[in-house]
Order: structure tokens, then sequence, then C-alpha cells
């Protein structure tokens, strides 16, 4: 997995390597998500053009298709370096400063997560779940910035594990971001229905 | 094979407890037998004082949370004078809940089948068109049942039905000392609930508890998360020091009596401030907010960055509340087979000014990480384990669970005046003695009883 063109298991020298050390997460980064993520699912700010909206969508269609694969080096390259990935607890989002998350992840601890996958001890996803990711309802946002849009989409994911399918689901709210002409994903926020309530087995990615 | 012989009498009569636990070994039925599990309803959650939330949750007079004992709906509250009550959540009239939030804040409650209202200390306020009732709706008979013993010990709140039970403090007992260490290294003595990593499974509650001081699973159990925390470096973060000879080393797990347990994994820590922190695994924000707090606080950083780490404890307070990490786990009993393990966040607070606002919000932003990374990597391993144990026990004829490790090797073991009991921290001397407690509770008869305002 590779967030530059180094193995991420390899001592590195690049201090500030997002894939190997977190300095990016500060109270300022923090800052800036809860406030793009406070009320930007305005009627005034849709963008209200389907190329654009298929754009976006075309996109949400890949990264689930990816995930469903695990081609997880593949699905980070939908993402800028340095990301957030962010399950609250709680249907508002709240502050990821004072408030524990499902998960509030970095670079690094996606990478983590997906090292825990291949370690082959992970007994949550030994067998690992099959999932099929459903992506419905997308609308496009548009920000201050002309290079920043929001993306919100309603999801189903259904996850057969240990003898049965359940779904997951819920709406993501994916903080875009154009470099170089490509969107990539800044943020993405996944609401779980029920992220307040007890879940069993929450070990995929969402 | 063991068999039920008749029921007389209430839920689990007709078991014989001596030989469903032994000294090295439990029957499959106490984790699998629906029977068994409507007496622990009564014979453990109602009889033993119960952990049912942290003050922090309610701090304002008439704030409320929502949650159980056993699977008696309550709300817990601060009525208007303050005092703390576990009200029965359900209405004097038809049995309805009468609130279905969370929490909130509220000086009463109204039933939304027929309209019954009552105060937060639980008396009836007023019935619609009352002229329909021959007698007086304000008898005390229609007031709120309530938890009769609602009892604190420095921030957690606890009930109990059993008017007989002894003072909370009594039994709580030499788990004070580990409770009071646990909550003492936060500034003030003070922590504040916030949110939580909720998980549920599908196998009985006793699987968390057995599992939570269990020195000899971690190694491999965890061994994903282990070998993850050790992708970067030469393996001395987070859980590694289970890797080799884990009893060799000066951890170790300590019995208190009455079902309460601990492992104290801090003596492996070096014994200075920073200690702590030296062994964290990597999170979100480490390496940013180390840096700006170690150049704002110069040598008082390391003890800044210590209340971020995960306090190397595992302090179970029988039935229901571990203190891990920074986390307030409860075990919620759903079913026989079901329970939910909720991880309560904590985080600190300025509480005299020291700090400042600012180094808090940084300590607590990566505090919440730290917290966050067990059960999203750790636990979850921990919970398929539990579920899978739940299934192997369909097999009705392979009857027995083990417990012995340790078990005859008396060396392995000192015994304080206050007969708190020390062993390796591999040992399962605590599950053999907790379980002891729980069979002697099984076996007695409690008198349970609800309070109503007079």
């Amino acid at each position: 997995m590779n967030s530059g063109n180094h193995d991420m298991n390899a001592p590195d020298t690049i201090n500030h390597d997002p894939s190997r050390f977190s300095y990016y997460v500060t109270d300022a980064f923090y800052g800036e998500l809860v406030e793009a993520y406070r009320d930007w699912q305005r009627e005034d700010l849709i963008v209200a053009d389907g190329a654009t909206r298929d754009r976006f969508r075309m996109l949400l269609d890949r990264e689930a298709r990816l995930l469903d694969r695990f081609l997880y080096e593949e699905w980070l390259t939908l993402y800028v370096p340095e990301f957030a990935y962010w399950v609250p607890s709680t249907v508002e989002g709240g502050d990821p400063r004072s408030e524990i998350a499902v998960t509030f992840d970095d670079r690094r601890r996606t990478e983590d997560r997906i090292f825990r996958f291949r370690t082959g001890y992970a007994w949550s996803q030994a067998p690992p779940s099959r999932t099929v990711r459903l992506i419905t309802n997308v609308e496009v946002f548009r920000t201050a910035v002309p290079t920043t849009m929001m993306v919100r989409s309603n999801f189903i994911i259904n996850e057969f594990w240990d003898n049965e399918t359940r779904m997951l689901t819920g709406w993501c709210g994916h903080r875009m971001m154009e470099k170089d002409g490509r969107w990539l994903i800044q943020c993405k926020q996944v609401n779980l229905i029920d992220c307040d309530q007890s879940l069993r087995n929450p070990s995929i990615v969402l | 094979m063991l068999q039920r012989s008749g029921n007389s009498g209430g839920f689990g009569n007709g078991f014989d407890w001596d030989e469903l636990v032994q000294e090295d070994r439990v029957h499959r039925l106490i984790y699998a037998d629906p029977d068994i599990f409507q007496r622990e309803l009564t014979h453990i959650f109602g009889a033993v004082w119960v952990y049912l939330a942290h003050e922090s949750q309610i701090p304002k007079e008439n704030d409320f949370i929502t949650g159980k004992l056993g699977l008696r709906p309550l709300i817990i509250c601060r009525d208007g004078n303050g005092q703390i009550r576990a009200l029965y959540n359900r209405c004097t009239h038809r049995g309805t809940t009468l609130c279905r939030w969370d929490k909130g804040n509220s000086k009463s409650f109204q039933c939304p089948y027929h309209g019954w209202s009552y105060l937060n200390n639980g008396r009836i306020r007023g019935v619609p068109w009352p002229d329909g009732y021959a007698m007086d709706f304000r008898d005390p008979k229609f007031n709120l049942a309530q938890v009769p013993r609602v009892e604190s010990y420095r921030g957690f709140i606890f009930g109990t039905l059993n008017m007989e039970a002894p003072s909370l403090s009594d039994y709580l007992g030499p788990i004070k000392k580990p409770m009071d260490e646990w909550i003492d290294r936060n500034p003030g003595g003070k922590i504040i609930v916030c949110e939580a990593n909720r998980l549920k499974f599908k196998g009985n509650w006793k699987l968390a508890y057995d599992n939570s001081a269990d020195g000899y699973h971690v190694i491999y159990s965890h061994r994903s998360l282990i070998e993850t925390e050790a992708r970067f470096n030469d393996g001395e973060k987070g859980m590694s020091y289970y890797k080799n000879s884990p009893d060799k080393l000066e951890m170790y797990v300590a019995y208190t009596g009455n079902g309460h347990h601990y492992k104290d994994k801090r003596p492996n820590l070096e014994k200075r401030a920073g200690g702590l922190w030296a062994i964290e695994s990597l999170h979100p924000g480490m390496e940013h907010f180390e840096e700006k707090l170690r150049a704002r606080l110069g040598d008082k950083a390391d003890a800044a960055l210590d209340l971020a780490g995960s306090e190397p404890m595992n302090i179970n307070v029988f039935p229901n509340l571990s203190l891990l990490g920074n986390h307030i786990q409860v075990i919620e009993p759903v079913a026989f087979d079901e329970t939910n393990a909720v991880w309560y966040g904590t985080k600190i607070e300025d509480v005299d000014g020291t700090l400042g606002e600012d180094v808090v919000r940084d300590i607590n932003s990566l505090r919440m990480r730290t917290q966050e990374g067990f059960p999203n990597l750790g636990e979850v391993d921990d919970i398929t384990n539990f579920e899978q144990i739940q299934r192997g026990l369909a097999c009705l004829e392979d009857e027995w669970i083990y417990m012995n490790r340790g078990m005859d090797m008396p060396e392995r073991f000192r015994t304080d005046e206050e007969g708190v009991i020390y062993g390796p921290a591999t040992d399962e001397v605590f599950m053999r003695e907790y379980i002891k407690e729980w069979k002697r509770l099984m076996q007695a008869e409690p008198r349970l009883t609800v309070r109503r305002e007079p």
C-alpha cells in the first residue's frame, strides 16, 4: 500500500509522510472538518448540473467497487495524502476532539486497519466479510472554495459474515478537493443510521 | 450429562450449583441456559450493587439518561434537589415505558399512552380526568417504583434492590484502591464521559467479564493488533510486553473479593513521567500534538502526554463495570446469548486552571484517538471469539469449560492481610474466584424490593 513511491513498511526518513507519521491531524485540521460538516446540505448550494453529479457518482461507485473487491491500494488512490475517515458515534457528528467516534482514522491508521486484515490473525475478519455496496441519492453541494465540493450519498452495505447477511445503512458526506484536475476525497464521513447504538462486529471499512 | 429437574419456586431452582461450578471448571449451562440467565437478573443484577451511570452524564439538576438494571428499563436522573435517583421507566398505570430518549433534561415524565405524568422524584403529578377514578390517584402506590438504594463512589453511580446488601463502600472493598488510582491520575480526580464505542455480541455476558483481566488470551486473540502495532518498530509499543514470558514480568492479576479483580500492567512501565506515553502505539495526530505540547510545556510535557496515554489497568467491578485504559466499559446483558459491551470514552477537564484550556483540548484530542484504537483493532477480535465460544457450547455432550490455569500451584500466589490474592498476569485465579462468588449469589435467596415516594 503506497501513498507515495515507497513501501509503507520500509524505514522512512521523509518525516511527514502521512503513511508513516501523523503530523497533519492538528487542531486546525479538526476545526476545519467540524466547520465543513456543520451546515453544508443547503438548497442554495446544490450543484444542479448532471455532468458534475455524474462525475462524482462515478467516483463513489468506483470507491464502492474497490472496497467490495478488497483493492485497498487502488481505493487509497482516490484520497488526498492527508485525509480523514470519520464514522461519528452521534447523529449530529459531534466534535472529534472531545467526543469518541466509532472511528476517526488518519491515513496511517487506515493503513493499520488494512495491514491488520492481512496479518491472517484478524479473527473478526477470518474469513472476511463479503460485501455488496449500493450507492444512491447522490447530491453535490458547492462550498465557498471552487476546488472543494461536498457530496452526499445514501448507502446500503450488504455484508455477509458468519453465515448471515446483514445490512449496514446510512449516508456519507464526502469532502472532495480538486488537485491537478483530479477530484480526490479529503474526508469521508460515514453516518450509520444506528451510529449511537451497539454495533456487532464493526470491523470492515465502510 | 446434567439435566434440569423441575422448576419449582422460580427460575433456575432445579440446578445443582456445586455440580455446575467446580474448582477447576464450569458447566456450559452457566453460559447457555435461558433459565440461569433469568435467575441472574434477580440474583446478580438486582441483589448486588450494579453500576448504573457516571455522574458526569447527568451533571445538572433535572438531567436524565435512560439505562438498565439487568433488563429493567430505568430513568437515571438528578432530581430538582440534586438527588440522584434510578426510577423504573414504567408507568404505574399500564406498564408503558415513560421515556424513550437516551438523555435529556426534564422535571417530569408523561406517559405517551394515557398521559399519566410524574415528577422526576418519582411522585405522580397528574392523570387525565381524575374525576373518573373512585380513589385518589395521589395514593403513593401510583408513584413510580425506584431502585431503593442508589449510591455513588467518586462519580460512579451504583444501585441495588437488596436492602440487606452491604454499603457500596464495603461492597467495593479493596478494589477501591486501584479505582482511586485510576481516577486520581486525571487532573482533580475528574473525568467526563464523552460518547462511546458501542459494541454487541451474540454471547453470554460473563464471556466479557471472564475476559477483561485475562492475560492469557492477549498474545493470541490480539495477535493481529500486536503485529500491527509493531509494523514500524521493534515491537516495544502497545501490548507487546505480552510476547515474551508474560508471567515473568512485574505485571500481575489480583482478586479483591466480591467478584472484583484487576490486572495491573503499570509495573511493566518505566517509572517516570512519560513512561506511559513511551509505549503508546501510533494514533492519529500523535506526532503533531506531542511536538506541540513539548514545545509549550517543556519538561512538564511528559506528564501531560501520559494523560492521553491508555492507562494499563483492567479493573473489573462485579458484575458489569470495567475500567480499561481510559474507557469505562459497561456490560449490559440482553439475553442469555446476547450482550452489549459499551466502552464509554472519558475526557479530562482543566479543573484548577493549571493546564490551560488549549492544552486540555490537545490532550483530549489525542486521548479520543488513543481510546478508539483498541475497540476498533482489538476488541472486535475478542467479541468474535466470545461469539464462537457461544457457538462451541452448542456441543451438548462436551460439557465443561476450564479455568484451571495456575491451580494447585501455590508458589504462583500470595495473599495479603486484606485477603487480596495476587498471581501472575496469565493466571485464571480471578475467574475461579469470581465464579465462586457467582455461585454463592445464585444459591442465595435475596429479598429484592423497590421503593416509592411516600
